[in-house]
């Protein structure tokens, strides 16, 4: 069915009498246009309440990430492939996806045994199923919450790809992250689509135990660079 | 029993969803009572993320203010509810998703139906959503020959044990990990790849056999279903909230996804976000942040499902809407907070509440959704200790609203009955008695004789009918030996 094919169920241009007409008219008689709430008081701490930085923002950042039982690994932008190289290779990680930006354009290996994957054209869900991970960068990050927000721009890859590979490398450098959440939703554009992670994929639905690795990657490293 | 409804708004239908129990709550409490098993899981899965809330929403500076925030927001979301619909239906067309409208159960599962028949699927996998609970998705997709297979871990042991969901978050908290064990090795096999013949009861175990058993439907899936926990009207941008990556696998990887949503699950502004992505997953899994959030905005061409549909439910959500008193029952985020404190619901469970909804936040929300007539011993299903408002991260007063809908309840039965019950008789009686000053003073001599009903402890434990309605589960105390007024009246 499509929007309005049949007058009950549709969007804009329905016959009068169908769903979104009755539902929209039962909303005005139940809030009876009564007056107006005030806007909301914002007295929490806002995105331009000042916060904690420099190194001292990392080191929340690792703390938090620790916490979730992510592996880190502290870099600096000059030595930052040489890290990835370190973290690929104990990992034991043979072919890598990686989504344009992250890397210098055309490069197909790393080390000799590190093979990188592009996305173009996409990977099926089975290819990215049969990669040993995925290398991407970041948008955000918030330290307080351990959360590294990826939103489909250079470096990240849409988003299947940082999903369906078990392993996940992510880059963070030091301009990248910010100290509370409302930070990150200031200079997060919502057009774009996000992912929001914060630790390896996990549950507590078995007697509210928390544990690591279910669907998404099980293991997710961080390499954070000042 | 018939009530007469709010200005006229139409409750959920009976007969369609999972919003009504077979039987009344203390009926189905005491058989709960009487499972030890089940007490002891309860107790021990609450207690544990009692702690874990309180640890985490203790380190947050700002949380009364951000609670405040959160209570503003879904308030001014709900006075001006039709405009932010109609502005999130316009961002979502806009974006190149499809908004449908459904004024209830039957009409979601229709749309829904058609839906995934247009797509040419026969299955579809399925992200833990409480909307697609409430209006019993599953079932209508059954009848219309479509398996949808649940892929959150504990919907999944639902499903595969044949059983209905008893907590918001954690539908099978009532399940401890020996049973889960059972349950996966049993069912496994009859609908897709098999446990492993030596799964422990390990949780790290169970969830690797949840990983194996649905990664192939994940791969292939072509329709996914989702709820969201919230839209953003200035934007159109929807949310989704988990842990386990099995939401992510479902808004990402199929071609078609559908989202369906209660009308109550908008923000206004995307700025609101920050607020609601700090307040819920500190009070509903006792995070600093969960492990996955989505977001998406219609269609992303290139990225995710290439076609997106949005359905927004009704099933009584105008009615509970039309009551000053109750309406605040909207503002919920689900995130069961307040089931996790309630002394009731951890010690009855939440399969006695007889909802997709328990606990308290159930038990003022089912009824009003329902009409209070359906559900008219939830109200009463609280000890109105306080609890659940203390820790509800959006302020909804329960205990006060419980107290109205019981009121509502009372109203509803007078409505319907010209003989008098028997606590309206008392009640009638009393107010005869408080009438007169000294009609009150006779009444409380009179009632020094019931001190002969008493034995030795000095309580009333059993008195006739009617008023053993009260005893049966509560002494009454005796009554003093001297009143106030005799006391006054002779000092």
């Amino acid at each position: 069915m499509r929007a309005g094919a049949d007058g009950t169920s549709g969007g804009h241009g329905e016959a009068p009498g169908g769903a979104r007409e009755e539902v929209l008219a039962r909303v005005r008689t139940a809030t009876g246009g009564g007056p107006a709430p005030p806007p909301p008081a914002r007295e929490y701490r806002t995105a331009d309440h000042p916060a904690v930085g420099g190194e001292e923002l990392l080191e929340l950042l690792v703390d938090r990430l620790v916490d979730y039982r992510a592996l880190i690994r502290r870099s600096t932008t000059a030595m930052v492939a040489a890290t990835v190289v370190a973290a690929l290779t104990e990992r034991g990680a043979r072919r890598v996806a990686v989504p344009d930006g992250i890397l210098p354009a055309g490069l197909e290996r790393l080390e000799p045994g590190i093979e990188l994957v592009g996305d173009d054209p996409p990977l099926s869900p089975a290819q990215l199923d049969g990669l040993d991970g995925v290398l991407t960068g970041c948008a955000v990050a918030i330290a307080e919450t351990g959360t590294i927000v990826l939103d489909a721009g250079p470096g990240q890859g849409r988003r299947a790809l940082s999903l369906v590979p078990d392993y996940h490398l992510v880059v963070v450098t030091a301009a990248q992250v910010v100290a509370t959440v409302p930070q990150a939703v200031a200079r997060l554009d919502p057009s774009r689509p996000q992912t929001w992670i914060s630790g390896p994929s996990a549950t507590s639905d078995i007697e509210l135990d928390r544990v690591e690795g279910v669907h998404g990657p099980r293991t997710l490293e961080v390499i954070v660079c000042s | 029993m018939t009530e007469p409804v709010f200005l006229g708004l139409p409750t959920a239908p009976p007969g369609v969803g999972h919003l009504r129990g077979r039987r009344p709550f203390p009926e189905a409490a005491r058989t709960a009572l009487g499972d030890a098993q089940l007490r002891r899981n309860l107790a021990k899965a609450t207690g544990t993320i009692r702690a874990k809330r309180a640890a985490v929403v203790g380190e947050v500076p700002d949380w009364a203010e951000l609670r405040a925030a959160g209570a503003a927001i879904k308030d001014q979301v709900l006075a001006g509810l039709d405009g932010y619909l109609v502005q999130l239906e316009e961002q979502v067309t806009a974006r190149g998703g499809v908004v449908h409208w459904a004024r209830d159960a039957t009409e979601a599962n229709r749309i829904v139906t058609e839906l995934v028949r247009d797509a040419g699927a026969d299955e579809v996998v399925k992200v833990k959503s409480m909307a697609t609970q409430e209006i019993g998705l599953n079932e209508a997709l059954a009848a219309a020959g479509i398996a949808a297979w649940e892929t959150d871990l504990a919907e999944l042991i639902v499903q595969l044990g044949h059983d209905s969901p008893s907590h918001i978050l954690v539908p099978a908290i009532h399940r401890n990990r020996a049973e889960i064990r059972d349950i996966f090795l049993r069912e496994m096999g009859k609908v897709g790849l098999p446990a492993p013949a030596d799964l422990t009861d390990q949780p790290r175990a169970l969830a690797e056999a949840a990983r194996l058993h649905l990664r192939r439907k994940f791969l292939e899936a072509g329709v996914a279903i989702s709820g969201a926990n919230f839209a953003v009207a200035e934007t159109g941008t929807l949310a989704v909230v988990e842990s386990e990556g099995n939401g992510r696998m479902c808004l990402t990887l199929p071609r078609t996804l559908v989202t369906v949503m209660g009308i109550e699950k908008l923000v206004p502004t995307w700025r609101d976000l920050e607020v609601f992505l700090q307040l819920l997953p500190r009070s509903s899994t006792g995070e600093r942040m969960n492990p996955y959030t989505s977001m998406w905005t219609g269609v992303h061409p290139g990225d995710g499902p290439q076609a997106f549909h949005l359905v927004l439910l009704d099933n009584g959500r105008t009615a509970t809407l039309a009551d000053p008193q109750g309406r605040a029952a909207l503002r919920c985020i689900r995130c069961s907070a307040c089931l996790n404190v309630c002394p009731v619901y951890e010690r009855t469970g939440g399969h006695a509440y007889g909802s997709v909804y328990p606990g308290p936040i159930g038990a003022v929300l089912s009824p009003q959704l329902t009409g209070v007539a359906d559900n008219a011993s939830l109200p009463y299903a609280s000890t109105l200790c306080g609890a659940c408002y203390d820790v509800c991260p959006v302020a909804i007063d329960i205990p006060q609203m419980l107290v109205h809908l019981r009121s509502r309840v009372v109203d509803a039965k007078r409505g319907h009955s010209r003989v008098p019950s028997p606590e309206q008789a008392v009640m009638a009686s009393a107010a005869f008695a408080m009438d007169s000053p000294a009609r009150w003073t006779a009444a409380l001599r009179a009632s020094r004789l019931g001190r002969l009903l008493g034995g030795r402890r000095h309580r009333l434990t059993a008195l006739p009918p009617p008023l053993s309605a009260w005893t049966g589960t509560r002494d009454a105390p005796l009554p003093p030996r001297q009143s106030f007024r005799d006391w006054w009246a002779r000092r």
